[in-house]
């Protein structure tokens, strides 16, 4: 028996993707902080675009693309699954997966060489607040290619489909973050 | 997203018995989850209270032997104000006015079966038990627990160096994080359950007033506490990767992390304040026989408050160091606020008018949040107005202000709840005259605590100074007087908590059966058997008017169930 | 309110009390008018046998006046607030005297004690017969000083009870402001932000004192505090 809580929806909308928009909304503010008070360090500290200078646009704007990408084919995955297509909607979430990988090996790789150039997290303000907007960004993207695995695994039996949506709406959030991230901490110089 | 196991495994258990585990240590029910998070209150508040106790008995008798602490160092004095503080609002206020009235009322009041998220649910409470006992553990580590006050202001706070507890501080915001998320998580589960799931012909306005102010502080909680998580992180990595975000002497600035705290700090004291504001508009309504006076105003001024408490968070910080402009700036939203809070109060005195008032405990209990937090309400603008903020800034007079505001929403608001719900709770009727013992035991020394403390802030007397024998000024003997007043006072109000635990005992063993609806109450919860079952309602309710038609007029009866057909 | 307790030791103390006053007696008229009305309707409404409540909704023109008119009266009130808030705070945190007039003291603040740098006979900060001393602040009365507040480690506070002067000292940045002692006398100065361990054992004095006793005090430190720089 379903408890009479889940299938209710007073407000039009379904349950789930409504406590997704809200979890979002939360997330909203926490990046928000993040990325107000980088920006108030910014604008006041006029050589952290020096310091900015030393970041690669080239490894960042292929970043970006990757993770543009992979919500792509978290939007194939989804109209898959609207067409009750589970083993195809799993396949793509799978790919979405990959992209994220593919994300997280370029980021290493980025960070590694920005390390061994001595550019740590304690050498200034900027590289801290790089590493920190990045990183937990980063990690957002860890746990949505965790949740994305659960989703998929579930999908491929054709069970709960309604999540390959709802793990997209996730996906897509890390997406525009990381929109946000690209032009403040790369392109700004 | 737990949605879809619980919908395979959730079976009817009401009728086969289950272990003690999976009954009250595992379980999804949302009433079994508010009774975890109130036990935990409760027993965090009596940790709570044996700080203030032994800081208190410091305070009044400098360099005693305080019995079962020892000795108050200067370093303890710190550590158990700053926890005091801490434990007070994130593990007293918090979870049991937002998560364990909110966990038990919501699903009954809207008239359904439980949470839209159980299991999320079960999870939120589980990862609170792990933030509380991380806090506690901080005392066992080297250094001590955190001593920097509950603000933590940077550098002392983020520096092992000056706050002399290197793990301590760590710890500490560690807990303070996992609560964060734990209350987010719970807070989502709120607002999703009360937007999607109320009984059919439950329109927005027929929701009751407690569940409405509980959906809007979770609101408040969710928009303000992101930059204060922001903040967090960074003042983790300050204290342990060697950033410099808030260190001056490496570009940072220690007044950011102020105003990422307080622009959490402030809307946090509505995520508190509306909750137990809430449950004393149900029972006032309720023993007054009275309809909510203007029941649109009431929301209206929730909504009006809780948007303004987003404008007002550097008036904490007027001294600080801020550019002196932006005073102006808050003072004016600041008295702004005055506005609604004001209305709001004058709405619940209205709503006596015309009534047929019967002073019961719980009735005692829901006037003396109105009357105390009156007194919290007008000292608050001595210290929003930026002159007069001046002299208060971090006196006695803000202490006793803001537990002018803290003690009656956490303890008395919780004690109305308590006392009000109970016969639901547990099917058993709590003794009244027990309880009107408790009350006024509790009510009259709490006066005799912070009165004085007024007194005192008005003379100039600085907060968290463990010994007053340092500053000349402040060793007279009128300002100790005041002192020990306060400390006997606090001892007289704990002395009478023991009451309380009698009666709870008392009534679980003997206490009269209740009946579903012992108090002729309209709301829904009282339509459910009590105690109401694992699913609630034996069958659901569907609901034909507002939560508050008490006494109407073409009515014999002086109440009218929300779900009684037309 | 405040002047009961402790004397109006500066020039602006006594304009911070008024504003004070007239807080307590804004808020204290409407703090009386609630709880006087709260009381009486709870005592006036009691239940009585075979008597039932009467039914308002509060949407009715006379009865939401009830609740309307005292909030926008509130509102008044807090116009007049505002006024005297701002009033007295351009006067303590936005104005400096005149430097001529004014002496300079330089206040460093440090986990757990004051330096205060007195700019000695001529009224110099910065020469050669500045007189530092430690958690004592020598000043004359009737005569203006601008502070120049600092801090070494974490944040304290400059707190005057008598003056009704609160600064937070930030480390990395040098915070001005002002006071003009009226009155002689030794007080407290407190430290009003918790700053460690030592918060609570952070107490400086100040001396204010008449400009011939002043003098004799800068004559009997100045050779002292020149030694001590001449070393």
């Amino acid at each position: 028996m379903r408890p009479i809580a889940n299938t209710r929806s007073a407000a039009g909308i379904p349950t789930g993707r409504l406590a997704v928009w809200w979890v979002l909304a939360s997330e909203i503010v926490i990046f928000g902080g993040i990325l107000a008070s980088y920006i108030m360090f910014r604008l006041s500290h006029g050589i952290w675009a020096d310091y900015a200078a030393n970041t690669n646009t080239m490894i960042g704007a292929t970043n970006t693309f990757v993770l543009l990408t992979s919500s792509l084919a978290a939007v194939a995955a989804h109209a898959a699954a609207e067409r009750g297509d589970g083993k195809l909607a799993a396949r793509r979430l799978v790919y979405t997966i990959l992209g994220g990988g593919i994300f997280l090996c370029i980021k290493s790789y980025e960070w590694y060489t920005e390390i061994t150039h001595g550019f740590t997290i304690s050498a200034n303000g900027f590289w801290a607040f790089y590493y920190t907007a990045a990183g937990v960004h980063a990690s957002h993207v860890i746990a949505g290619m965790i949740l994305m695995a659960f989703v998929a695994k579930d999908a491929a039996k054709n069970a709960e489909l309604h999540r390959v949506e709802l793990v997209g709406i996730y996906w897509h959030f890390v997406d525009v973050v990381w929109i946000f991230l690209f032009p403040l901490l790369y392109i700004a110089k | 997203m737990a949605t879809a196991e619980v919908a395979t495994h959730h079976d009817d258990t009401r009728h086969h018995d289950e272990g003690f585990v999976k009954k009250y240590l595992w379980s999804t029910d949302h009433k079994i989850i508010c009774f975890q998070y109130m036990i935990t209150g409760i027993a965090m508040a009596l940790i709570g209270g044996f700080f203030a106790y032994a800081f208190r008995m410091q305070l009044a008798f400098p360099g005693m032997e305080v019995p079962l602490w020892g000795v108050v160092t200067p370093g303890d004095y710190n550590a158990l104000v700053t926890n005091h503080g801490t434990i007070m609002i994130f593990w007293v206020a918090m979870p049991v006015l937002i998560a364990a009235f909110g966990n038990y009322l919501i699903p009954l009041m809207i008239g359904c079966d439980d949470m839209v998220f159980p299991k999320i649910n079960r999870l939120s409470y589980q990862i609170f038990l792990l933030s509380a006992l991380v806090l506690i553990s901080s005392f066992f580590v080297e250094g001590g627990a955190f001593a920097g006050a509950w603000t933590a202001y940077p550098p002392l706070s983020s520096t092992a160096e000056y706050s002399l507890t290197p793990l301590g501080s760590s710890i500490w915001l560690i807990a303070v994080a996992l609560e964060f998320i734990a209350f987010l998580l719970g807070g989502i589960n709120f607002i999703t359950t009360a937007m999607n799931s109320r009984a059919p012909g439950m329109k927005l306005y027929d929701v009751p007033v407690i569940v409405w102010f509980i959906v809007i502080a979770s609101l408040l909680f969710m928009a303000s506490v992101g930059p204060l998580v922001a903040g967090a992180i960074m003042l983790l990595f300050d204290q342990n990767l060697g950033t410099g975000f808030f260190d001056p002497t490496r570009g940072g600035d220690p007044v950011l992390w102020q105003h990422l705290f307080w622009f959490f700090g402030h809307p946090e004291v509505y995520v508190v304040l509306l909750p137990a504001i809430g449950i004393s508009a149900e029972i006032i309504t309720v023993f007054a026989r009275k309809k909510l006076f203007a029941y649109r105003t009431v929301l209206n001024t929730a909504i009006a408050t809780g948007v303004l408490s987003f404008t007002v968070w550097a008036h904490h910080q007027f001294v600080s160091g801020i550019d002196p402009r932006m005073a102006h700036v808050f003072t004016i939203s600041t008295l702004l606020i005055s506005v609604p809070i004001a209305e709001m109060v004058f709405v619940y005195i209205a709503t006596l008018y015309g009534g047929s008032i019967t002073l019961n405990t719980p009735m005692l209990w829901a006037l003396a949040f109105i009357g105390e937090f009156l007194i919290g309400g007008v000292t608050g603008i001595f210290l929003g107005a930026s002159g007069s903020d001046i002299y208060f800034h971090d006196t006695y007079f803000v202490l006793a202000h803001f537990h002018y505001t803290f003690f009656p929403i956490a303890i008395i608001g919780t004690f109305a709840g308590i006392t009000y719900w109970w016969p639901k709770m547990t099917g058993k009727m709590m003794n009244d005259t027990l309880g009107k013992i408790h009350f006024w035991g509790t009510i009259i020394p709490f006066n005799f605590i912070f009165i004085p403390l007024f007194v005192l802030g008005l003379a100039g007397q600085h907060r968290r100074i463990y010994n007053y024998e340092n500053f000349p000024d402040l060793a007279l003997d009128w300002m100790f007087d005041l002192r020990i007043m306060a400390t006997v006072a606090l001892l007289v109000m704990i002395a009478f908590q023991v009451v309380f635990f009698v009666n709870v005992f008392v009534s679980l063993r003997n206490g009269k059966k209740a009946g579903n609806n012992p108090w002729k109450a309209n709301t829904l919860e009282w339509v459910a058997p009590s105690p109401p079952g694992h699913g609630n309602f034996e069958e659901l309710p569907t609901v034909y008017r507002g939560p508050y038609e008490y006494s109407h007029p073409d009515r014999e009866e002086d109440y009218w169930p929300q779900n009684e057909p037309a | 309110m405040i002047e009961y307790f402790l004397e109006q030791g500066s020039t602006y103390a006594a304009s911070l009390d008024g504003v004070v006053n007239l807080i307590g007696v804004l808020v204290g008229f409407w703090f009386m008018a609630s709880l006087g009305a709260f009381l009486f309707l709870i005592f006036r409404f009691r239940k009585k046998p075979n008597q039932k409540a009467q039914y308002v909704t509060g949407y009715e023109k006379h009865e939401a006046r009830w609740v309307h008119w005292p909030h926008h009266l509130i509102l008044v009130c807090d116009i007049f607030i505002v006024i005297g808030a701002v009033q007295v705070w351009v006067d303590i945190k936005q104005t400096l005297p005149e430097e001529p007039e004014a002496e300079r003291v330089r206040i460093i603040s440090q986990q757990w004690a004051w330096t205060f740098v007195h700019a000695g006979p001529d009224g110099k900060l910065d020469t050669a017969d500045d007189i530092p001393m430690i958690d004592e602040l020598h000043v004359e009365v009737n005569k203006p000083y601008i502070y120049e507040l600092s801090s070494l480690d974490v944040l304290h506070d400059f707190s005057v009870p008598i003056f009704r002067l609160k600064q937070d000292s930030i480390p990395g940045r040098v915070i001005t402001g002002w006071f003009e002692p009226t009155i002689t006398g030794e007080y407290d100065i407190q430290c009003a932000e918790i700053c460690g361990i030592g918060h609570g054992l952070m107490p400086g004095r100040i001396y204010i004192e008449s400009s011939q006793k002043h003098a004799a005090w800068q004559a009997q430190q100045a050779p002292i505090a020149l030694a001590a720089t001449a070393q």
